[in-house]
């Protein structure tokens, strides 16, 4: 292919000809400012955590890592993670996949809800979980609700603990998923599922058999980036959970080891597991991904 | 998977549900949606309600509306958090993420949607892998080494801790605004005989117009709201908004629960406003992955 058999038109030296067909010409250069920024403020720091978290005063190497799992606190912040994640990431995708199907195409409608989803965005966790303090607490308006109404005649409990951290996950990523949804749900052409529908398919054989295998690779990207969101989760843990108990997430372990205990490599060894954990769940959902729809739409994106 | 085709047998029995399905099928999902957004709105209201009733309360103890209503909580608020020296460190903090970003984001996003070049899959990971881990997996680190460095608590090092989330962020973003740009009209101004640097100038930044303009108010919102990395390595001089809010609530008790409420109404304010603008640029479902179709 790098024969230069086509007559070169422009005086330009073969080299420069030859690379600039594979798409290296000198425009690239406008990449370098933003590669220097990648390597210097990621590759850089996340190396330095990994380097930190093998920085040991014994002999092994790995003995802030076999401290991390013979420590039943520290160990213990993995289940406490996942406790929180996965239920949330499965809630907040059974509600927001039928949703974002149902939205594919609505129009003004749509518009409507994605500004009100994109709302508390913005606002962040700090504000929502400061919010839900008022709401959820034991004088706020839906204790109050349920005793008026006979429901309960005690005030429940939805804050400081794992349940008020589960709905701030749920409340702050619930607009992102769906519209990462929506996004993926457009793409489908619903001409799909009426055709399978005049071939007599069901409600159930179209959804399983033609719409959520096109689904599957939006679906995978979502479903990984809702447990990117969920395991961070950090000031919902500390603000309206029990960051010494019931919610001590990993996140809020890597903070308190490095901010509280200055134990640097102790914190750089839970955030190096958390990172391997967010992998290994990816890994798990892409493979899921990869039986649910072995080869549709793979090609697509190329 | 495919072979559990043939093991569907009763294809009698098909034609039936479906006819029945045509009428069920659109009643539940609406009511799906309508149960959802439903209760979406619910948790919405009563969370932004709470706050800004309480943030003009004069009292508000177990009831189901405050006893009186005042203003006086938000200047109460503004000199018990020192709210002027919080707010000029906010400002300073987003304007120059935003300009630091936009600076590395516009030539990168151009590129990539404009070149196919080798390792092109390779670099786009690279750029966008910050936006895949958590962020306390790498703010942790960085934070630590910002520390080492000495940059930690001070303005640079709260600058340059922001921008790792931002600089992915606006490259996703600003990728289909290039692509929407016309190429021809670069041919155009090349054959002509303009120079890159010309082309780039006079051509496609003027057309990127609106795309940087929705990129840039985004990133405002963004790097205003963002409270993890900033919380990593902010000082006592240098908390932006979110920070401080977050102080006053994990210490709520010490303070009345109006005034910390009235900080953050005033820091919804703020980021709302913003928002509003931002949509008169930007249709919002383009925001994630609008670029993709």
């Amino acid at each position: 292919m790098a024969t230069g058999t086509a007559a070169p038109p422009a005086a330009l030296p073969p080299l420069s000809k030859r690379l600039a067909e594979k798409g290296v010409t000198p425009r690239l250069l406008l990449l370098l400012p933003a590669v220097v920024f990648a390597l210097g403020l990621f590759v850089y720091p996340f190396l330095y955590g990994l380097g930190l978290s093998f920085t040991t005063g014994s002999a092994s190497p790995w003995s802030n890592y076999q401290e991390f799992f013979s420590d039943p606190y520290l160990r213990g912040t993995i289940w406490l993670t996942v406790r929180l994640a996965v239920p949330a990431v499965l809630i907040i995708l059974v509600a927001a996949m039928p949703l974002a199907l149902a939205m594919r195409g609505a129009g003004r409608a749509k518009q409507a809800i994605t500004v009100i989803l994109l709302f508390p965005i913005t606002l962040g966790t700090v504000l929502l979980s400061r919010g839900l303090l008022n709401f959820l607490g034991p004088a706020g308006w839906v204790n109050r609700f349920l005793l008026d109404t006979g429901l309960i005649d005690q005030p429940i409990q939805l804050t400081y603990n794992y349940w008020g951290v589960l709905f701030a996950i749920i409340i702050t990523d619930f607009p992102l998923v769906f519209l990462l949804l929506l996004s993926y749900a457009g793409g489908i052409d619903p001409t799909y599922e009426r055709a399978a529908a005049v071939f007599g398919a069901s409600a159930r054989q179209r959804f399983f058999r033609v719409t959520l295998p096109l689904f599957a690779p939006g679906l995978a990207i979502t479903t990984s980036l809702a447990f990117v969101l969920a395991f961070g989760t950090f000031p919902s843990a500390l603000l309206l959970g029990e960051p010494a108990g019931s919610t001590r997430t990993m996140g809020v372990a890597a903070y308190s080891e490095a901010f509280q205990q200055f134990d640097y490599p102790m914190a750089a060894t839970v955030a190096m597991l958390m990172a391997g954990l967010e992998l290994l769940v990816i890994v798990l959902i892409l493979g899921l991904r990869s039986r649910l729809a072995p080869t549709v739409s793979s090609g697509r994106k190329g | 998977m495919r072979a559990a085709t043939s093991a569907s047998p009763p294809a009698g029995t098909a034609p039936e549900p479906a006819g029945d399905e045509r009428r069920r099928r659109p009643g539940f999902t609406k009511l799906m949606t309508i149960g959802v957004l439903g209760f979406f709105l619910v948790m919405l209201v009563g969370v932004v309600g709470s706050v800004l009733l309480s943030s003009i309360a004069t009292r508000w103890l177990n009831t189901w509306l405050p006893e009186g209503f005042t203003v006086s909580w938000f200047s109460a608020a503004w000199a018990e958090f020192g709210l002027t020296q919080v707010l000029l460190v906010t400002f300073q903090v987003a304007i120059s993420v935003l300009v630091v970003t936009l600076v590395i984001a516009i030539p990168a996003a151009y590129v990539l949607a404009r070149q196919d070049f080798p390792a092109k899959r390779l670099l786009t990971v690279l750029f966008l892998l910050p936006v895949v881990v958590p962020t306390i997996t790498y703010g942790v680190p960085l934070a630590t080494l910002l520390y080492k460095l000495q940059l930690a608590q001070t303005l640079p090092g709260v600058i340059l801790i922001n921008l790792v989330p931002s600089v992915p962020f606006a490259i996703l973003i600003l990728i289909p605004f290039v692509e929407q740009v016309d190429e021809s009209l670069e041919k155009a101004a090349r054959i002509f005989g303009a120079p890159s640097w010309q082309v780039f100038a006079r051509v496609v930044l003027p057309l990127l117009a609106p795309g940087i303009i929705a990129t840039g108010i985004l990133l405002l919102v963004r790097t205003i709201a963002l409270f993890d990395l900033t919380f990593l390595v902010a000082g006592p001089t240098t908390q932006t908004l979110v920070v401080k809010l977050f102080y006053a609530v994990s210490a709520a008790g010490f303070r009345s629960p109006q005034s910390i409420d009235a900080m953050a109404v005033m820091y919804m304010a703020t980021n709302v406003v913003l928002l509003a603008v931002a949509f008169k640029f930007i249709n919002p479902s383009r925001i994630v992955g609008g670029g993709a179709h």
